[in-house]
């Protein structure tokens, strides 16, 4: 491979280059196959210790992560609490020392305040991979996405992706916008304009409140999760106006290229953002999205796991 | 003890002097500013301290700082306070209300002047709240609260939300000839906000405060003040939209006046990338067009006055994910530097017009007689910069409690070498007396 990986951390796919985000994904691609074995463990990580610290309920993320470090034979702690740290008292960074002083090598952290791996990474020595921060990033689906998608369509440059939901509030589109646009593919982000953030068209994304233009030649609609405890806050619309105007039915399918791929980063809301002819449908990738993840994530733990044991 | 500061740059706009004088101290009132004052007219024990080379000026007042004291005293105290501003040049600060407790009612007024004279330091004055531990919704009792002493009316930190409560605030105030500074933020728009929506909210992911949040209130607040004919100052505008809304008023012979603060004419919200917590401040730095718009606002005298919204924040409010931490940065000890690198040496403001800007117009605002004006019989409270020194910012080197700044590292132009208050040397060359 021409490029080398010399990260200690995953935080973000803003600060990757176009050569980092390839040799994951053909990394990704070469660890594909252990999950289909009947024995599905390889000595890569043996010894190494993996701490999963989830400060927000997560069962596919943490899942996936945990399938990945184990079939790679790490040794994993699970850490999951839904307030923050600060509730108890002790600050996350005391709580990320500690964690440091039982000599791990990889922490795996997600939490609903943006910017908390950097925090970690700043200040404590083990690798630290961003399991999803706020609304900020989510580098790991962007690549499992990206990697579905290339799996599917051979190349990303050239393609036209939509993803459409809630723009705002989403680290999913954030990492899929970064990754998706280095590879040169061109994205259109659709939603209500009140989850619309401001100035997102610099990041070299079109921006359109109508579905109908989002869905049409698109060769990837990607649509976002919607938080329903948000609703009744001020900039969230009615959800059943949400499901009328941004929701994919087969009524909205008829737009569709012929070849189009339906993403969703999970756990869908059913009758919400899909209706199940659509999330079940021939378009559907979400659950090779979902198996692919093991196998992106296998290949983060592995590249980053490599850097730490240089600089030892 | 007699002071001649002899053939220093002497700047005191008050009184039309810009150019190379000696100053006469006698006792603590300035006794004489002349072009080589005769040693005939010297005390024979005067001190003599050779200022050439080097400004002198009024002492600085800073209009808006957090001492926090009574409460946080971890976080800063009347004393490290003080030596802060003296190494700043600064010898007179307001300290706003926000304390633990607050400074709502006559005792808490006494007890500011009482404590912050036992540092004995510089000129302490404390602002009082306008509402009842500042909750937006009871007066204070104004008429006992302004025959203490207080200076001015502020609930800063938090809005008067409630604009009928602030009309009455401002009708009441009118009578008894305090100000009323007005901490502009709609709290409903600026919700659980962040730092300043924008680009680079949308890229961080986190909860921006939209610009219309300040600027809806500057301009709410200006109506009131017509309405009401009282007394406003409008604390750290931060947004150019505010600047015009100022300007227009200013225009139509509204005799409002308004602050801004250093970090607003040098920092953009770039300053917050990598998630920095000391560049987390409210109202939030915004974009370089703002920036811009505060130069010209202070270029062409819509803002009048520099104040620094001094906020000391302990590390542990400040080490932690950036929606926890608290909002604010130490500014004291810089405000001039950065005003001599930022607005000086590019030519934004002349020498007279930032000590307008820093000493004149905040004793004009304030009403504080004998200050901010080196003319003879004024309180001999002076400053002595270097403008040429310079040094970088050293967290081990604050005299703040408070280490909150993202300055760190930076490179500084500019130094206070002698600090006289009540013409006492109270700050020299780094020693505090």
């Amino acid at each position: 491979m021409a490029v080398s990986w010399k990260r200690k951390d995953l935080l973000d796919l803003e600060s990757l280059s176009t050569e980092e985000i390839e040799l994951i994904l053909q990394t990704a691609d070469s660890f594909k196959e252990i999950s289909q074995r009947p024995i599905k463990k390889v000595p890569t990580l043996r010894g190494q210790t993996v701490v999963l610290f989830f400060f927000e309920p997560s069962t596919r993320t943490r899942t996936s992560f945990e399938l990945a470090a184990k079939r790679m034979s790490a040794d994993i702690v699970n850490i999951q609490t839904n307030a923050s740290s600060l509730t108890k008292g002790e600050t996350l960074k005391d709580t990320a020392k500690n964690i440091e002083a039982m000599k791990v090598d990889i922490i795996i952290i997600r939490h609903s305040s943006s910017g908390a791996p950097y925090l970690l990474a700043e200040s404590i020595s083990p690798s630290i991979i961003n399991a999803g921060d706020g609304s900020h990033e989510h580098p790991t689906q962007g690549l499992l996405d990206i990697f579905t998608i290339k799996e599917h369509k051979k190349k990303i440059s050239g393609l036209n992706v939509s993803i459409i939901g809630d723009i705002a509030h989403s680290r999913v589109a954030r990492s899929n916008i970064w990754g998706l646009t280095k590879l040169g593919a061109k994205v259109t982000v659709c939603g209500p304009a009140t989850l619309m953030p401001p100035e997102i068209e610099r990041l070299g994304v079109k921006v359109t409140y109508d579905v109908k233009e989002a869905i049409e030649g698109a060769d990837v609609i990607n649509m976002l999760r919607i938080q329903i405890e948000r609703q009744g806050q001020s900039l969230f619309p009615p959800i059943r106006d949400y499901s009328m105007k941004f929701g994919l039915d087969a009524e909205k399918m008829r737009y569709a290229k012929k070849d189009v791929l339906i993403m969703h980063p999970g756990p869908i809301n059913r009758g919400i953002e899909l209706t199940p002819e659509v999330a079940d449908g021939p378009y559907s990738v979400i659950l090779e999205q979902v198996t692919n993840g093991i196998a992106v994530r296998m290949a983060v733990l592995y590249l980053v796991s490599g850097v730490k044991k240089r600089i030892e | 003890m007699d002071i001649l500061l002899k053939g220093g740059h002497v700047v005191d706009p008050a009184n039309n002097i810009d150019s190379e004088m000696d100053v006469l101290i006698k006792d603590d009132k300035i006794e004489q500013v002349a072009k080589n004052i005769k040693a005939s007219g010297i005390p024979q024990e005067a001190k003599t301290i050779d200022c050439k080379g080097k400004m002198v000026f009024p002492g600085l007042i800073d209009m808006h700082t957090h001492l926090r004291q009574p409460g946080r005293e971890d976080e800063e105290t009347f004393l490290t306070g003080s030596r802060a501003a003296l190494k700043g040049g600064f010898t007179s600060v307001l300290c706003m209300a926000n304390t633990n407790p607050v400074i709502d009612n006559k005792g808490m007024v006494e007890y500011v002047y009482s404590e912050s004279a036992k540092a004995g330091l510089i000129n302490i004055y404390p602002v009082a709240a306008v509402t009842k531990g500042l909750e937006g919704k009871e007066l204070t009792e104004i008429g006992q609260i302004a025959e203490a002493g207080a200076k001015a009316l502020s609930d800063d930190g938090k809005p008067v939300m409630n604009a009928e409560i602030l009309r009455r605030a401002l009708e009441y105030s009118k009578m008894f000839g305090l100000p009323v500074i007005s901490h502009c933020e709609d709290m409903n728009l600026s919700m659980n906000g962040v730092m300043n929506e924008g680009f680079v909210s949308t890229k961080l992911g986190l909860k921006g405060i939209p610009r219309t949040s300040e600027i809806v209130m500057v301009m709410r607040d200006i109506e009131l003040m017509r309405l009401s004919g009282a007394r406003l100052h409008i604390a750290h505008v931060s947004a150019k939209e505010s600047v015009e809304a100022v300007r227009e008023a200013k225009k139509r012979g509204i005799k409002v006046t308004c602050e801004t603060c250093p970090h607003y004419f040098m920092l953009t919200e770039d300053a917050v990338i990598g998630f920095n917590t000391n560049a987390k401040v409210n109202p939030p730095l915004r974009t370089k067009e703002d920036v811009e718009a505060i130069k010209k606002g202070l270029a062409d005298g819509v803002i009048d006055v520099i104040a620094t919204d001094h906020a000391p924040h302990s590390l542990e409010e400040k080490d932690v994910e950036f929606d926890f931490a608290a909002a604010g940065m130490i500014g004291l000890e810089f405000a001039l530097s950065l005003a001599n690198t930022e607005l000086i040496k590019s030519k934004v403001l002349g020498w007279s017009d930032l000590i307008r800007k820093m000493a004149v117009n905040p004793a004009k605002i304030i009403d504080l007689q004998g200050k901010g004006s080196l003319a003879a019989g004024s309180d001999a409270d002076v400053a002595v910069f270097d403008a040429g020194a310079e040094w970088v910012v050293e967290g081990k080197r604050i005299e703040s409690r408070s280490k909150n700044t993202p300055l760190i590292g930076r490179k500084m132009c500019g130094a206070v070498v002698l600090t006289v208050v009540g013409g006492k040397i109270k700050y020299e060359n780094g020693k505090f007396n």
